[in-house]
């Protein structure tokens, strides 16, 4: 990718194919100016001397919090197929995994 | 008779209590409100007018038994589209979701059933919560109830509007950048996001999840206190859940005393950019606290300068990654399932067909921060700003007890004005988002209208993490000073709105 807070036409074709969106052409010529403005804007952190500085990725400090491990029950298999767009014999049916040529 | 609709929470339940009303008579006077107002202001995507009344009358029936009920049994309720509902519709104002119905209730939905509240329906939202004013919701925007050509704020714009249009007298919101705060500042209402941890996100569909949190929207600060104690609680079901007593927040919202509270105000909360009408209001605001007894000082946080930008970069981040769960596989919106397809085509026009605009925009600009070779410059770096505004946080409250500013710069502003300028747009959520990022507790209570514009202002105090109480020691103590100037609640002098029959 190009120098940092600018974004080129290819690479909002090849983040939306990282992200599995099919974008249109005509997103992409919208997207494309909106994004780099925003990354532009954002670039402002970069001014920051943060060397010696640690990162926060999260509020709280917790550290690996576990619970009894408990058998409850879950969801029927009923219940866990209702909200699927395609189901056949009790199991979740999706198109095909494996490309052509697999 | 009594406009039922009117009373605040703690009068209702009163009501319900001493049995003046019952559960199904005060639900229905809501339902009835909501056919008669909610086709001007679209708060709901979805009203379940049926179960409510069944569950008004469980409750009716169980206090008539002599059961002895939770405070805010009988008291209906509004949820935000984002939280899951067994049963009932939960769409996060997103087509990828549309008609989906999840098998199993949040935790919050969950302890709003056990604590008797009656849930009428949800609301309306910027998809999967990203935006400033509901008009990114797929289903049309929520118009504010002060002026329906205004935005009623975002994300949880139908929760505020809900609220602020006596649809509701309560309602859950969800607050990752200031989704509660904000529009309760341009509805006139009160809002408060706790402490990060302080309410279960089991069953909150995620979008940052370093950043959401549910709380409570309210037309009063007692109001709120009696829903945050509903809500609040450690929850095993979230490992991010805080297993710590939850403050006392009613007693709080009682006490409404600020003697000897010292408030800080925060130097780079204000200046340039912010609307003339809502620093002149924030500054009363600030005056008449220092009146009730409270010494204030100035606050300096460099680090929230930079709160905004980080944000853009932390949230999009975490969203890019949990919005990859809509894979159009188990739940949600399949297109292009021709048969010729491979998974991964379908779940590409899937995603492509189901997402709004600032849901695709958010996705990129994560998925670009994230990418190798940009991961320091962007997401790390803005992880370690997030570490400076957590310490200018941890040395302004050396100095002060609770933070205090203006909650948004400016008052609401025009449907359509920012829809196509997403910077724009994110500013609206600039004296907001650093309590996201610290994870803080935060609140914005409404204190006047701008006199430019006659609009709502509202004032965010800012609590360190677990003293929640605090916000609502000093927001109920605004509240009631300014009720005695008023002689009412800001929000009783809301325009009469049009009732030109519901779509619902």
């Amino acid at each position: 990718m190009s120098e940092s807070g600018s974004i080129t036409r290819d690479e909002v074709v090849h983040l939306a194919r990282l992200a599995r969106l099919a974008l249109d052409p005509d997103e992409v010529d919208r997207f494309g100016p909106q994004l780099d403005v925003i990354l532009h804007a954002v670039s402002r952190i970069q001014e920051l001397d943060t060397a010696d500085v640690p990162p926060t990725s999260h509020a709280l400090p917790l550290t690996n919090v576990t619970r009894s491990d408990e058998v409850r029950a879950g969801l029927t298999q009923e219940q866990a197929l209702s909200g699927a767009p395609a189901a056949e014999d009790g199991r979740f049916r999706v198109p095909r995994i494996l490309g052509e040529d697999a | 008779m009594t406009d039922l609709t009117r009373l605040t929470a703690a009068d209702t339940a009163a009501a319900l209590t001493s049995g003046d009303v019952s559960a199904a008579e005060v639900t229905e006077a809501h339902l009835a409100r909501i056919r008669a107002v909610d086709g001007a202001v679209h708060a709901f995507l979805h009203v379940d007018a049926e179960g409510a009344v069944d569950a008004a009358r469980r409750i009716d029936a169980r206090r008539a038994a002599g059961e002895d009920l939770g405070p805010l049994a009988g008291v209906p309720i509004a949820v935000k589209d984002v939280i899951a509902t067994e049963g009932m519709p939960t769409t996060c104002g997103s087509r990828i979701l549309e008609g989906w119905v999840p098998p199993y209730d949040a935790t919050v939905t969950r302890r709003l059933k056990d604590a008797g509240l009656v849930v009428l329906g949800k609301t309306n939202m910027d998809e999967f919560a990203m935006g400033s004013s509901t008009e990114h919701s797929a289903f049309g925007p929520t118009h504010n109830p002060w002026d329906l050509e205004r935005i009623p704020g975002g994300s949880g714009g139908g929760s505020a509007a809900a609220v602020a249009a006596f649809e509701a007298p309560l309602a859950v919101g969800t607050d990752t950048g200031g989704s509660i705060r904000q529009p309760a500042a341009v509805t006139g209402t009160v809002g408060a996001k706790p402490t990060y941890g302080g309410v279960s996100r089991y069953g909150l569909v995620a979008l940052a999840s370093s950043l959401d949190q549910a709380g409570p929207c309210a037309r009063t600060v007692l109001d709120a206190a009696l829903l945050h104690a509903v809500i609040a609680g450690h929850d095993p079901l979230d490992s991010t859940s805080v297993d710590a007593p939850v403050a006392d927040v009613v007693a709080a919202a009682r006490q409404a005393d600020v003697a000897g509270v010292r408030v800080g105000v925060v130097k780079q909360l204000g200046g340039e950019g912010y609307q003339p009408g809502v620093e002149q209001r924030f500054r009363e605001a600030v005056s008449i606290l220092e009146e009730l007894g409270a010494s204030v000082v100035e606050v300096d946080c460099p680090a929230f300068d930079y709160a905004l930008p980080a944000y853009y970069l932390i949230l999009p981040s975490e969203c890019s990654s949990n919005l990859a769960r809509f894979d159009a596989m188990r739940y949600g919106l399949r297109a292009g399932d021709d048969g010729g397809g491979s998974a991964e085509d379908v779940m590409a026009v899937s995603r492509d067909a189901g997402f709004g605009p600032e849901a695709k925009r958010r996705i990129m600009l994560g998925t670009y921060a994230l990418s190798s070779g940009y991961y320091d410059a962007y997401y790390g770096q803005a992880q370690k700003v997030r570490t400076l505004i957590v310490r200018d946080f941890a040395a302004a409250f050396e100095r002060a007890d609770v933070l205090v500013s203006p909650t948004a710069p400016t008052t609401a502003f025009r449907i359509g004005e920012r829809i196509d300028d997403p910077l724009a747009m994110y500013l609206a959520d600039l004296c907001t988002i650093p309590s996201n990022l610290a994870g803080n507790a935060s609140m914005s209570v409404p204190v006047g209208v701008a006199p430019e514009d006659g609009l709502p202002v509202g004032l965010q105090v800012i609590a360190p993490p677990m003293a929640d109480d605090r916000l609502y020691r000093v927001g109920a103590a605004l509240e009631g000073a300014l009720a005695d100037r008023w002689g009412h609640l800001l929000i009783d002098q809301a325009p009469e709105l049009p009732t030109t029959g519901g779509a619902q």
